[in-house]
């Protein structure tokens, strides 16, 4: 069986999804059996324009972008988005907030207008090219994606949680974060992530986007239970951007 | 006969952003070599306007994967100067130590990952799985202890959860603590496994000095990453973190639109070389060994030694853990539960991370709402000192092969550990 070609490409992005594969460890010299990466800038100084496989991590913010990742689509058989960032643009959403005059402004004072500093609101990879599959999470869950690679060099189909990170918190017996007077995000969340904040004392600030189908009439009995209401839950879900609406 | 070099590298490999280099010469004159920044900028000081304190370290956190915990440190201590907060003698102690795993994490990765291919003529880690698996298997270890560390402190390997102002959501139990002593014991002979291996190396860095401007903090009790004030190799005055703008003096180059940093010279080096640099009496019994063995004194300055002295600061943060984990577990580590009143005020952040000094400054609204927010990144105040490092070793070096030339000028981007994503914010860039 000839190995899947891998290459691996960044967009805006603080590249931490990245940095979880090399958080694999000894693992990663097992995914090196069934795949082999020919580009990945942060590791190799190799190239290649032959890839199975583009696995993109990073959010789209320029023109330019979305002319890379265009040719990267035609390139690839397989595209998986890396991350929060190209799942939902992620924490780059947090600038579509503004006017992109103002934040340029903000950040580069009277150089703003200089062309290489020029931006677009944040969107995410699946809103410019077709998206195979998803690796969700910032950062992502690395056991989540050794076994997305590992179903694919099979040829097998993942399986991704489609229920709330509240089904994982309780399994871990945590108390509810609403409990403590606060607003989590744990209830409309996609799981995955083996609710590792609301298990280390913080709110569910809904990274991994939400589930695909989240039960809002549950999480507004929730608010409700806790005198809290469904626009605290939409001022909490900006942090992460989604633009899901309800 | 005329001779043309054209080095073009677009994206250096092996380091985290995206990075340009350019040179060109004729006849052995240098005509151009710029160090250039295409990464997208991101505008995190836009993006946190009008964002809770509560959320503010969750969200710049995010500017770097791989300096996370710093970050996040970095925008704690600056809310909480902003708001007065004081925190405990543990709560200080285990963001030390958390901290700590960032740098044992951060200097692994860089060292034997992405800088080890160079010195083993390699492209990549890859083949060294091949060629050298007994030291990868060694920096694996060492890589995975510094996750497994910010894990048992921070809640996960990166974006930490735990840390917040005022204190910790959660704290480790002693069990765990004192599971993480015990691996930092267990992984003494790996450091000197990895102290040996580039030892072995040590003569395949560059030889090249160019006098330099170090930055670091210094603090009086340890050699420090986290407390203290700024220090300069050309001057004894120390400045107060509060005051870093008068140390960072962003400025735009005659030769360059690139906002650059400077203090006393065009340039300065901030890192694990400057920190070395500044502190190096202050280091511990095994990062002091290792020092010496490296023949590494105060007052280096070749540049690609920064390398050496991340290898000494492995040590040096084993050690100092090892200590405030005994002092921890001595008194007993106590549920601390933490409830911030927000109120109004500014106040600065400073913390080193693995790739040098780190600079956070916020406003707060009545609310706790951030008003405004400045952030001043290491590789942002290092960017301007590659480039005369460039124009220094460029000329030296220029008659030799082309592709020699593209390596050692990489290799000397790469020696600063750079992390462009994070410095993408307040960076101009010259194209040619």
């Amino acid at each position: 069986m000839s190995k899947l070609k891998v290459a691996f490409f960044d967009f805006a992005c603080c590249e931490g999804c990245q940095l979880q594969i090399y958080n694999l460890e000894e693992e990663i010299l097992d995914l090196l059996e069934l795949v082999e990466p020919v580009e990945w800038r942060e590791a190799m100084s190799d190239q290649s324009d032959e890839y199975d496989v583009a696995i993109i991590e990073g959010s789209i913010t320029r023109i330019e972008d979305e002319q890379r990742i265009k040719e990267i689509r035609e390139k690839a058989k397989i595209l998986i988005a890396l991350g929060t960032c190209a799942t939902t643009g992620g924490i780059n959403n947090l600038k579509n907030n503004f006017e992109m005059q103002d934040v340029k402004e903000c950040v580069y004072g009277e150089d703003a207008n200089m062309s290489h500093l020029d931006t677009y609101p944040t969107k995410a990879v699946g809103e410019v090219v077709k998206v195979d599959y998803m690796v969700h999470g910032c950062p992502i869950n690395i056991k989540e994606f050794s076994y997305i690679v590992r179903c694919l060099a099979l040829g097998k189909e993942p399986n991704i949680p489609g229920y709330p990170v509240c089904v994982e918190c309780k399994m871990k017996e945590n108390t509810c974060r609403f409990e403590y007077d606060e607003i989590c995000l744990g209830p409309i969340t996609r799981a995955g992530c083996d609710a590792k904040c609301p298990s280390s004392g913080m709110w569910c600030f809904g990274c991994r986007g939400f589930v695909d189908n989240p039960n809002v009439n549950a999480a507004r009995d929730i608010m409700a239970e806790y005198g809290k209401t469904l626009d605290d839950l939409r001022g909490k879900m900006l942090l992460f951007g989604s633009k899901q609406e309800f | 006969m005329s001779n043309t070099v054209n080095v073009t590298v677009n994206h250096v490999t092996r380091v985290e952003g995206h990075g340009n280099i350019r040179l060109r010469a004729s006849d052995g004159k240098v005509e151009h070599v710029a160090w250039q920044i295409p990464e997208a900028p991101r505008f995190f000081e836009a993006m946190v306007r009008g964002r809770s304190f509560e959320d503010i370290q969750t969200i710049v956190s995010r500017i770097c994967g791989i300096c996370s915990v710093t970050h996040s440190l970095a925008a704690i201590k600056g809310i909480e100067d902003a708001m007065d907060i004081e925190v405990s003698e543990q709560t200080d102690k285990l963001r030390i130590l958390c901290h700590y795993g960032e740098q044992m994490e951060s200097h692994s990765l860089h060292v034997g990952y992405l800088v080890a291919p160079d010195l083993l003529g390699q492209k990549s880690v890859i083949p060294l799985v091949e060629s050298h698996p007994d030291v990868v298997k060694t920096v694996i270890r060492l890589h995975r202890l510094g996750n497994t560390w910010m894990e048992i402190i921070g809640g996960r390997m990166t974006h930490p959860v735990t840390l917040k102002p005022g204190g910790f959501t959660a704290i480790p139990s002693e069990k765990k603590l004192l599971e993480l002593k015990n691996a930092i014991e267990d992984a003494v002979p790996d450091l000197k496994i990895l102290i040996e291996v580039v030892l072995g190396l040590a003569d395949k860095f560059p030889a090249f000095e160019r006098d330099t401007e170090y930055i670091a903090l210094r603090y009086p009790d340890y050699y420090t990453f986290y407390h203290g004030d700024i220090a300069s190799t050309d001057t004894d005055e120390k400045v107060p973190v509060r005051q870093f703008e008068r140390v960072v003096n962003e400025y735009v180059s005659p030769q360059s639109t690139a906002k650059w940093c400077k203090w006393h010279r065009d340039s300065y080096a901030v890192g694990s070389l400057a920190r070395f640099n500044l502190n190096a009496e202050q280091l511990l019994p095994m990062a002091a060994d290792t020092a010496k063995q490296f023949g590494l004194k105060k007052g280096a300055c070749n540049p690609y030694l920064n390398n050496v002295a991340q290898v000494i600061e492995c040590a040096q943060v084993a050690e100092h853990s090892l200590q405030l984990i005994d002092e921890l577990l001595t008194k007993g580590l106590k549920p601390e539960p933490v409830k911030v009143e927000p109120k109004a005020g500014e106040g600065v952040g400073c913390v080193e991370a693995p790739r040098g000094i780190l600079f956070h400054r916020y406003q707060f609204d009545d609310k706790g709402l951030c008003a405004k927010a400045n952030i001043c990144i290491p590789t942002g105040q290092n960017h301007a000192n590659i480039q005369k490092d460039f124009e220094a070793f460029a000329p030296q070096i220029i008659d030799r092969d082309q592709d020699e030339i593209r390596l050692l000028l990489e290799m000397l981007v790469r020696s600063y550990d750079p992390c462009i994503s994070c410095s993408t914010h307040f960076l101009n860039v010259e194209f040619v």
